[in-house]
């Protein structure tokens, strides 16, 4: 389990969480009038577990299993001259996207790079009616220009801050933190849990 | 999980790690590879020169795909050694080229020691793609991820590498590499293909009678036969080296029901191994391998040129 | 007027001479040797901590003019030689024109007349062109000055034709010395065949290319009692086939190179440094311990560097394209100080006998000894000077030396050559050009 002691405030809990993926979930029915035509592409890492969530939150709903997928933008990254990320991640979207309303799926939107390079790699995938973006938290500070269609919170943050959300199935526990950004580390979402004994 | 090289020279700097990341990166340029767009912008503005000093269409062609699949800009260079030919030295020709403010030279050399050479004349980053019989480490590298493809893992698997020891940068790059990842390598030649003190390499048995190794091995790896350049001269004919150490369907039958068959290529068909073997699709990963070359330079590619600039 | 050296440690075997004292130079002589001499009418140079010798001799040096005055010529290969504490050398004959004709040979000693900072006794080609086909005019050549025969560079391959060449030779007062190594075996070899060629994929070369041709020449040199000697020995193996036909009263000498002692095979790594390649190649630790156990014991006559001169842009090549060749002989002289005579494997004695006594006796030349009445060839050394070699400090125009970066320990101060210095205090003269004349 992930510790947040070190965590300036938790801006979500559990059921917070809970609450706005089942508003985001309402929102992208209504919005698409329906789930027939809906896919959901989660940008890896926790944009795929909060897309599952919300997947299965639909089928609750609507009594339908929309497509789902991972989308890793690895090679689309602006920043690649700089930094490469230290974790291995896949694409796995294993449907023709072609045609769909596919809803991008992130944990935070912060400067809007992620998602112009989520963009750009799902371009290369196919040719989807159109795209939405879902993020559970909007902290602000874009640098394109780029807005979400389906928010769970605003969260007025610092750029001196990182926003991170932390999943039950990854890390151990839920929760949306601010913590203040350590010398040398980098913005961006929760480092995946270190895999013991593996390599 | 920090990959710190600059260059892919000598492939015996790389840990288990560094080849594991490798590999694994190939693989996730796997998926590329098979959708419509076969590129991604990674290595846009990075320019690379493919400077083949000697003809090699295969290793060539593999490098330019990978490099244009990461929408690098290519310029292909050379055709012959530069220094004996034009006078000019190697290292006027390296440092003209950086003019042109390159990011990365994929050097093939008939010469020992050219890529290093380059690496300390300039700036840039190298990519050995074969240097005389020194080192071949991207081919290591693609040999390794077929076999790790098959076999989910390498470190406990025999390896026998049978033919031309002496006169092979593949065995340069592959011997140690495999060493490394924990795999027991035995070379099988005629005395006359076997170079000294093959153990420095890393080599842990030496044997001279194929049929009596082909029973233990989980891969078996042919190395190609220079027609032109041996026949007559280690051995004396090509009919006798078949007979020999060739991979006939007879043998298949002394081979572990799981073994696998690598080669280089080009296949000599008949002379390394016959066409049963050759297209046998139990056994033969040889296309494998081919594909195996784009996304082993890809990976190399994308890991030595990303993250550096500080 | 005369010029006195002062409280120098003189050292000569021959004369069991091994002392502080003083040194008198008349004119080219050695005019008197003793302790606590006048120092009247006389210039006076304090040598205290330095050490007076009969002047070194390199009896394998390139000095490449004619023909490749690019890589070094005989004013600056005789700098060089001056700058490295020697008073003499013998230069090889694989010029251009090659040194196979009286011609070449009078040219040779009319340049070192003119500009040379030592004495140059040139050896002449035993065969036309170093082809190994026909015999070069041996005789007009030994008369017109060449001190000695040999195709260095190359072995002669035909066993036939080396008897001939041993046997045509020994009716002149002069030796056949040979580079040994059958070609046929050597092939397209780079370095010595072993752990080094198989690690850095570069065609072997092993040491029985050598061994073969020293066996074979000492059967010749039974067979035809020539004065013969082996040149830059490098495998244990080719030191004990001479050691046994010294053992056997055989006319054989030999001689060894600083490279091959104080180098070997695993210098050379994959940074492919052409200055390490040499021929013959260096040879594998084993060997080059063999080859210092012979220094001591006397098998080795003499040490020669091989001085080999090239360009830089020829050295500036891929390994495998790239000349064969080292510098040596500015350095020589620090290293055996530094790996032979401060760890006490030789003595001074010793070392006098391998630069001095031996070379002169091998090309028959009259001996030089520190006392009255012998021509004034004397280097003085400092052995405790410590220097770092560096490219800037040569006097030869080539730099391609294996040893550059290495510290080393003692240094020649002075050289004399017939009483004129021709170095002083490190620094050649410009008074000693054209020493020779």
């Amino acid at each position: 389990m992930v510790d947040i002691s070190q965590a300036k405030s938790i801006c979500m809990d559990a059921s917070e969480v809970d609450r706005a993926l089942t508003r985001i979930a309402h929102q992208i029915l209504e919005a698409n009038k329906g789930a027939s035509d809906v896919a959901l592409v989660g940008i890896v890492t926790r944009g795929d577990t909060l897309a599952m969530r919300l997947r299965d939150i639909i089928r609750d709903i609507e009594g339908i299993e929309v497509p789902l997928g991972k989308l890793d933008i690895s090679f689309y990254r602006d920043d690649f001259a700089t930094y490469i990320s230290p974790e291995l991640l896949n694409t796995d979207i294993p449907f023709d996207i072609d045609g769909l309303h596919v809803v991008l799926v992130d944990d935070v939107l912060y400067t809007g790079r992620t998602i112009r390079a989520a963009l750009d790699a799902l371009m290369d995938i196919g040719r989807p009616a159109c795209v939405q973006l879902a993020v559970l938290a909007d902290r602000g500070h874009r640098e394109l220009p780029i807005r979400a269609d389906y928010v769970g919170k605003n969260i007025p943050s610092s750029s001196s801050e990182n926003v991170r959300l932390y999943l039950e199935e990854i890390d151990g526990i839920t929760a949306m933190a601010i913590f203040d950004i350590a010398p040398g580390s980098r913005p961006g979402s929760a480092p995946l849990p270190q895999k013991g004994g593996e390599r | 999980m920090a990959f710190n090289h600059k260059h892919l020279i000598d492939i015996r700097e790389y840990s288990a790690d560094d080849i594991m990341l490798l590999l694994e990166t190939a693989q996730r340029f796997k998926q590329i590879n098979e959708r419509r767009i076969k590129k991604v912008p990674t290595l846009k503005g990075f320019t690379v020169v493919n400077m083949f000093n000697e003809p090699s269409t295969r290793t060539r062609s593999s490098f330019e795909i990978a490099e244009k699949r990461l929408s690098c800009d290519v310029l292909n260079f050379g055709g012959s050694s530069t220094s004996s030919v034009k006078g000019e030295s190697l290292t006027d020709t390296v440092e003209t080229l950086c003019s042109y403010k390159i990011d990365m030279i994929v050097v093939r050399d008939k010469h020992a020691g050219v890529p290093r050479k380059i690496a300390d004349t300039v700036d840039a980053h190298v990519i050995d793609a074969g240097d005389g019989k020194h080192q071949h480490p991207t081919q290591a590298l693609l040999d390794l991820y077929s076999i790790w493809q098959q076999f989910g893992h390498i470190e406990g698997l025999r390896v026998g590498i049978v033919g031309d020891i002496s006169h092979s940068r593949v065995c340069g790059s592959l011997i140690p590499s495999l060493k490394t990842l924990g795999a027991h390598v035995t070379i099988i030649a005629p005395p006359t293909l076997i170079p000294l003190n093959p153990e420095v390499l890393g080599v842990d048995e030496v044997s001279l009678k194929l049929d009596e190794v082909l029973p233990s091995l989980d891969v078996v790896y042919m190395l190609r036969i220079q027609r032109e350049r041996l026949e007559g001269a280690p051995f004396p004919s090509l009919r006798e080296y078949h007979m020999l150490f060739g991979l006939t369907k007879e043998r298949d039958a002394l081979m572990k029901p799981e073994a696998i068959i690598c080669h280089p290529g080009p296949i000599n068909r008949g002379v390394e191994l016959d066409s049963y073997m050759a297209d046998n699709p139990a056994r033969s990963v040889i296309l494998d391998q081919v594909y195996a070359g784009v996304l082993v330079r890809m990976a190399a590619l994308y890991l030595l040129l990303g993250g550096n600039e500080q | 007027m005369s010029l006195l050296l002062k409280n120098v440690l003189a050292i000569d075997g021959q004369i069991d001479l091994h002392e502080v004292l003083d040194i008198r130079i008349k004119d080219d002589l050695i005019a008197e040797v003793g302790k606590g001499l006048s120092e009247d009418g006389c210039e006076v140079r304090d040598l205290s901590g330095c050490i007076a010798t009969p002047g070194f001799v390199d009896i394998h040096v390139h000095l490449r003019e004619p023909g490749y005055e690019y890589k070094e010529d005989i004013e600056s290969g005789t700098r060089a030689a001056a700058h490295g504490g020697m008073v003499a050398v013998c230069s090889m004959p694989n010029t251009n024109p090659v040194t196979d004709s009286a011609s070449v040979i009078e040219f040779i000693l009319r340049r070192s007349r003119e500009a040379g900072h030592c004495r140059v006794l040139p050896s002449g080609a035993c065969t036309k062109g170093l082809k190994g086909e026909i015999l070069a005019e041996m005789g007009d050549m030994a008369r017109h000055g060449a001190v000695a025969f040999t195709d260095d560079g190359r072995g002669v391959q035909d066993a036939s034709m080396m008897r001939r060449v041993m046997e045509y030779a020994s009716q002149f007062d002069c030796p056949v010395m040979s580079h040994c190594q059958d070609e046929s075996l050597v092939g397209a070899g780079q370095i010595n065949e072993g752990k080094v060629s198989t690690l850095l994929g570069l065609a072997g070369w092993p040491a029985q290319g050598e061994e073969i041709q020293i066996s074979r020449d000492i059967e010749l040199c039974r067979l035809t009692g020539c004065q013969y000697h082996v040149q830059h020995v490098t495998t244990a193996r080719g030191m004990e086939l001479i050691r046994q036909a010294k053992a056997n009263g055989l006319p054989v000498t030999c001689e060894v190179t600083p490279h091959h002692l104080f180098l070997d095979e695993t210098d050379i790594d994959d940074s492919y440094n052409t200055f390490l390649k040499v021929n013959p190649p260096l040879r594998s630790k084993e060997d080059a311990s063999a080859l210092i156990d012979a220094v001591v014991d006397g098998t080795v006559d003499a040490l020669v560097t091989d001085h080999a001169p090239h360009a830089d842009f020829e050295k500036d090549l891929e390994f495998e394209e790239a000349p064969f060749g080292m510098t040596g002989i500015e350095t020589s002289l620090a290293l055996y100080i530094t790996n032979l005579i401060k760890p006490g494997v030789i003595t001074w004695e010793r070392l006098v006998e391998l630069l001095a006594i031996n070379p002169r006796k091998i090309l028959h030349q009259p001996p030089v000894m520190l006392k009255p009445g012998y021509p004034a060839d004397i280097t003085i050394t400092d052995p405790d000077i410590v220097w770092t070699v560096t490219k800037e400090e040569f006097e030869s125009k080539s730099c391609n030396s294996g040893f550059i970066g290495c510290e080393l320990t003692g240094r020649a101060r002075d050289v004399y050559v017939g009483g004129i210095a021709t170095l002083l205090d490190g620094a050649v003269t410009e008074l000693g050009k054209g020493v020779d004349a």
